[in-house]
């Protein structure tokens, strides 16, 4: 709590002599932004329906045979919601991620490598998931 | 990476303590940041003791006090005493707000005073404010019309359009809630913080201006504007009871909107 940073400002006043409008400016607007705003939201939503859907689905097959698990994943629509589950959960996972290293992160290529591994795991861990729900539904008889 | 502790000349010790009044039936004890950038030394707390029945109700009048009857050495800034000039804004009991709209009598055990948070300090209780400043010169607010005003008087507005405008032209700029807001801590170099964002809305919103596009243009940015993530302590702290988060979310809003 409390104030601080008082030689940072010393230090600053000496080395830097931009003027003060001109480093806010910075190098402008990037005009982006508000798709990821929208995408983190929209996939927020969509999550609720799915994750409760999720969650009484399983809770309906508490001790089942997995060949009975098998043949529920490979009707079509059970298939195709837990794919879209899969889908939003891994794209909203990376968009809020990327927010969090944006906040905290300062140094860009640190900033940018941990982005990059974030939607790279994202990526793997959603490919790998995917994979799981067809292998399960191709056991199915 | 974000800074969890102060910087080492930052860390705050014990000052001096003042003797307390004399024959006083009602006092209060006031513990005050006090940095000085002459004498090279870490900021410290001073504690002074006051008798309430020598000192207004606010908090702005114990400071008042202690610089005229106690310590002329104490800085701070201040103005109107009537809360529409913004100067005195500062960190009192833990929460951002005017000193002179504050009594006294609302803080239950000692009244803590430091400057508006994780800004430098030029002494005392006074934040540096200029790249807040700039960040508001930088969003251009003055109203910007391409048609001329009529030639016989000012430009109009019906009263719904000027309805829109309230909770914003209110605002007095003491930077109470950019100071407040983590997001601004975090990267207050690029994110420009809720007290500038209100005011690029405000004349966003007014019917007179016609430069709303190119306004919305330059805020669409992943920092400029989408550091903020509705934490929502500028609108719990701001001394005049305004919503700058509001207004923030409506910019979001309006710039989803506008791509259809």
């Amino acid at each position: 709590m409390g104030a601080g940073q008082n030689t940072k400002a010393k230090a600053e006043q000496v080395t830097i002599m931009r003027s003060q409008l001109g480093r806010v400016r910075g190098a402008g607007s990037a005009h982006a932004g508000s798709h990821h705003w929208k995408a983190e939201r929209v996939t927020a939503i969509a999550l609720v329906p799915l994750t409760v859907w999720f969650v009484i689905a399983v809770l309906s097959h508490l001790g089942a045979e997995q060949q009975a698990i098998a043949a529920w994943v490979a009707q079509p629509l059970n298939a195709a919601l837990l794919l879209a589950l899969i889908a939003m959960n891994f794209h909203h996972m990376h968009l809020g991620l990327q927010v969090v290293w944006e906040d905290y992160i300062h140094n860009i290529p640190r900033r940018e490598a941990a982005i990059l591994a974030t939607r790279g795991a994202c990526l793997l861990l959603g490919l790998l998931a995917v994979v799981a729900v067809l292998k399960l539904a191709a056991a199915a008889h | 990476m974000v800074e969890l502790t102060l910087p080492k000349n930052s860390k705050v010790g014990r000052g001096r303590t003042f003797p307390k009044p004399e024959g006083a039936t009602r006092t209060k004890e006031f513990r005050i940041y006090r940095w000085n950038p002459d004498d090279g030394r870490n900021p410290v707390i001073d504690t002074y003791t006051l008798d309430l029945d020598r000192v207004g109700p606010m908090v702005l009048d114990a400071l008042i006090y202690i610089k005229n009857e106690v310590d002329p050495t104490l800085t701070f800034r201040r103005s109107c005493r009537e809360g529409i000039c913004g100067s005195c804004a500062m960190n009192i009991d833990g929460g951002n707000t005017l000193a002179c709209l504050k009594p006294t009598a609302e803080v239950k055990a000692a009244v803590t005073i430091y400057p508006l948070p994780h800004m430098p300090v030029i002494k005392d209780l006074v934040p540096d404010l200029s790249t807040a400043y700039a960040q508001l010169q930088s969003i251009q607010p003055w109203l910007q019309a391409d048609s001329p005003a009529p030639p016989d008087g000012e430009r109009l507005q019906s009263r719904e359009e000027r309805a829109k405008l309230d909770g914003m032209w209110e605002c007095i700029l003491c930077y109470c809630c950019t100071t407040a807001c983590p997001s601004y801590w975090w990267n207050g170099d690029k994110y420009l913080g809720p007290a500038t964002l209100l005011a690029a809305y405000r004349w966003i919103a007014d019917s007179r201006d016609e430069n709303t596009g190119a306004r919305l243009d330059a805020l669409e940015d992943p920092f400029k504007l989408y550091r903020c993530h509705t934490i929502m302590n500028c609108t719990q702290t701001c001394p005049k009871g305004l919503n700058p988060a509001k207004a923030i979310q409506e910019i979001k809003q309006m710039i989803v909107e506008r791509q259809g």
